[in-house]
């Protein structure tokens, strides 16, 4: 493919429809349309109403706990050998992984619409968390579609969503994964769109979702930058996260796009590798289609049939990716990896062995690749990651898979 | 609008009647059967025809079309076999109007340009393509109508005064009104509602307005077609079909005749509808 020419500025985007280049756009039902649109309105408003922007920030310091920490990874560093490590520590805030940073910005858009029911959609739990902690925090009620299958893989996550008053409905449809929830999750927001608010999870879905969900994710990338001039004096070398929709690596990513030298990787789950079917690696091993209504790329089949994927890790297990990832691959901006299920355990117990973090699953695939290039990096140079979950609600299935038991 | 839909909406109007539209999933359980289910439709007092084309994540339909949909999957339907299908339906009927109705992606894999040329060969007069709204119109309905298909858009209740202009604009064959928000397969709503939400299109558009989401028996299809120019039956058809399937999902001595008795009713329903309604 041609590259497309070089932007003045990677972080303009979108355009007034919702398009990164080709990517992007409002493909949905009519029905959800004049929604969308509404949704818009206001998020336009409150963009640049400074009472919203205060009232994010107060809640983003006393009830998520932000600034989250930047922390030099001391013992990783030395023992990889190479370049220093920062981890953005997304796993301390409370519910403990990034997602809430994006539950409270929507969920106070959706007090302002009026909304009164709350639905998300889940693959690791930790967004349906987010959203059933945001819903008890204003008041709503809300419901949680979750894949059948990973139900039962982050066993822990449905009952913290049932303590704070969510209701969990299983989704047997396909493998019982992420995308087989948020076609549920559509469906009922189809049916129930007077009243409904679709927090969506991740930087993908329709127009304005993938700009919205980065602008309030973005928060991780901001305070990276500042922290790291402050520890450092400079910007890092490299940037690295985990990507399943995007939402935690676009956050981190967005506010370095324009800093020439920093390279930018993002880590897509390799499952049991690119050559079958068990991968989640919708860049590297996908091709562009329409779903869920953008465009962005997709594993499909020759007829346009979306694939169901495989990672180990339930937050990594979707099709597709946001668009804006689709973009900044095509431009050449940031460089998009697989990283498989075995180097995610691996990188997983490492750092829980050296660093005394246990670490989400998902970004354990951004430490996989982390300690691939480390070592083959100068020990003057910089790897900033984002550490954007903690490994609670994984136990368990870690635990079956090195065979320790419960 | 091809010659055919225009042809088809003015003998029906003719006859003093609405159009009774006929859904199916193309492929549903397996082609030849489709086939045979599709050629017997129009035998049975269907107008036009919708002819679903399957995908492996359809957003917004209900439970008895999602499984149409894996069934028709399971049995290696594609885009292009449901082509064929109406190629082959064509050579024997040149006047029922073909309406495919499905989800863009399969479309956009397999290329707009190209698809469009297979469906007119096809003998294809429509599409209904749920998730390309208004805002997307230069994906595919732009080019679809530069090429005589039409290209019908769904208007539902959230589609109020100020967006149907919007709705509207492209527009072509007919207006299909879904009757409520929701999936397919939901229960109808209100007769009145229906009749006032059809005026309301109407008085903007001398289009057809085909109202649809619901209807299940010759009585919803005689009240609704009091009021709207069309009726659309989509799930009672699929979960006909469905009924009459093996265990193990294959067509039986029953599935043609079944879908054939359904419709049979549904078509004495919409000839009665102006009767009732001129009393
Ligand atoms: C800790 C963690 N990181 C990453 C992800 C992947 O989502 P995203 O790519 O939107 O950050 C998830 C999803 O559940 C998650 O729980």
């Amino acid at each position: 493919m041609n590259q497309p020419p070089r932007p003045n500025s990677f972080r303009a985007g979108p355009d007034e429809d919702g398009r990164f280049g080709i990517f992007g756009g409002r493909f949905v039902a009519e029905t959800l349309m004049p929604l969308i649109l509404d949704l818009q309105d206001e998020w336009n408003k409150a963009k640049s109403d400074p009472a919203f922007k205060a009232e994010l920030e107060e809640l983003g310091a006393h009830y998520i706990g932000r600034p989250s920490p930047l922390y030099f990874a001391e013992r990783l560093t030395a023992e990889l050998g190479g370049a220093k490590i920062y981890f953005k520590r997304e796993e301390l805030n409370h519910t403990g992984s990034h997602k809430i940073n994006n539950c409270i910005g929507q969920i106070l858009l959706a007090k302002r619409m009026g909304k009164t029911r709350i639905i998300a959609e889940t693959g690791a739990g930790q967004h349906g968390v987010a959203s059933a902690t945001v819903a008890a925090r204003f008041g709503l009620p809300c419901v949680v579609y979750m894949g059948a299958t990973d139900v039962e893989r982050q066993a822990p996550n449905v009952f913290r969503m049932k303590l704070l008053g969510a209701e969990v409905k299983p989704v047997t449809a396909g493998h019982g994964t992420l995308k087989d929830a948020m076609n549920e999750a559509l469906r009922d927001w189809v049916t129930n769109v007077d009243s409904t608010y679709y927090l969506i999870g991740t930087a993908a879905g329709p127009h304005p979702y993938p700009e919205m969900v980065r602008d309030f994710q973005a928060v991780i990338g901001q305070e990276a930058k500042e922290q790291m001039i402050k520890a450092e004096g400079r910007l890092p070398d490299l940037v690295v996260a985990a990507v399943g929709g995007g939402s935690n690596a676009i956050g981190i990513f967005h506010p370095f796009l324009d800093d020439d030298g920093v390279r930018i990787v993002g880590v897509e789950a390799g499952g049991k590798g690119l050559g079958g079917d068990e991968h989640c690696a919708s860049i590297t091993a996908g091709s562009p289609g329409v779903l869920h209504g953008n465009r962005t790329y997709l594993l499909q089949d020759g007829d346009g049939q979306i694939k169901e994927g495989h990672s180990i890790s339930a937050g990594l297990d979707y099709p597709g990716i946001g668009p804006e990832h689709a973009w900044l691959n095509d431009i050449g901006r940031v460089e998009y990896v697989p990283i498989m299920d075995h180097e995610a355990l691996e990188a997983f117990q490492t750092l829980t062995r050296l660093e005394g973090i246990i670490p989400a699953l998902e970004p354990s695939h951004a430490l996989a690749e982390v300690i691939k290039r480390a070592p083959k990096m100068g020990k003057d140079e910089i790897i900033l990651m984002n550490l954007s979950g903690r490994g609670d609600k994984d136990i368990f299935t870690v635990g079956k898979l090195l065979g320790m038991g419960q | 609008m091809t010659a055919r839909m225009e042809q088809r909406f003015a003998d029906v109007a003719a006859e003093g009647r609405p159009v009774l539209v006929t859904y199916f999933m193309g492929g549903d359980p397996d082609f030849e059967t489709s086939l045979a289910i599709m050629r017997a439709l129009p035998k049975a007092g269907a107008d036009i025809i919708e002819l679903g084309v399957p995908f492996s994540d359809p957003m917004a339909d209900g439970p008895a079309i999602q499984l149409a949909g894996q069934r028709a999957l399971k049995g290696g339907q594609t885009l292009a076999k449901t082509l064929e299908l109406a190629r082959r339906f064509r050579m024997e009927d040149q006047g029922t109007p073909i309406v495919l109705m499905g989800y863009y992606n399969p479309i956009y894999i397999y290329g707009v340009e190209r698809f469009l040329a297979d469906a007119v060969a096809a003998g294809v007069d429509g599409l209904i393509v749920v998730d390309l709204p208004p805002e997307m119109d230069d994906e595919l309905c732009i080019p679809a109508l530069a090429k005589g298909i039409s290209f019908i858009r769904l208007a539902t209740p959230t589609t109020d005064d100020r967006r149907l202009p919007k709705v509207l604009e492209n527009t072509s064959g007919f207006v299909y009104y879904v009757s409520m928000t929701g999936i397919t397969g939901s229960a109808l709503p209100d007769p009145s509602l229906i009749a006032g939400a059809v005026g309301r299109i109407k008085s903007h558009t001398d289009l057809p307005v085909c109202v649809g989401f619901g209807v299940k028996t010759a009585e919803h299809a005689r009240v609704i077609g009091a009021s709207a120019d069309g009726v659309v039956v989509g799930t009672a058809i699929v979960n006909q079909i469905a009924s009459s399937l093996t265990e193990d999902g294959h067509a039986t001595e029953a599935t043609v005749p079944g879908v054939e008795a359904l419709v049979r009713g549904l078509s004495a329903g919409v000839r009665a509808a102006r009767l009732a309604a001129a009393e």
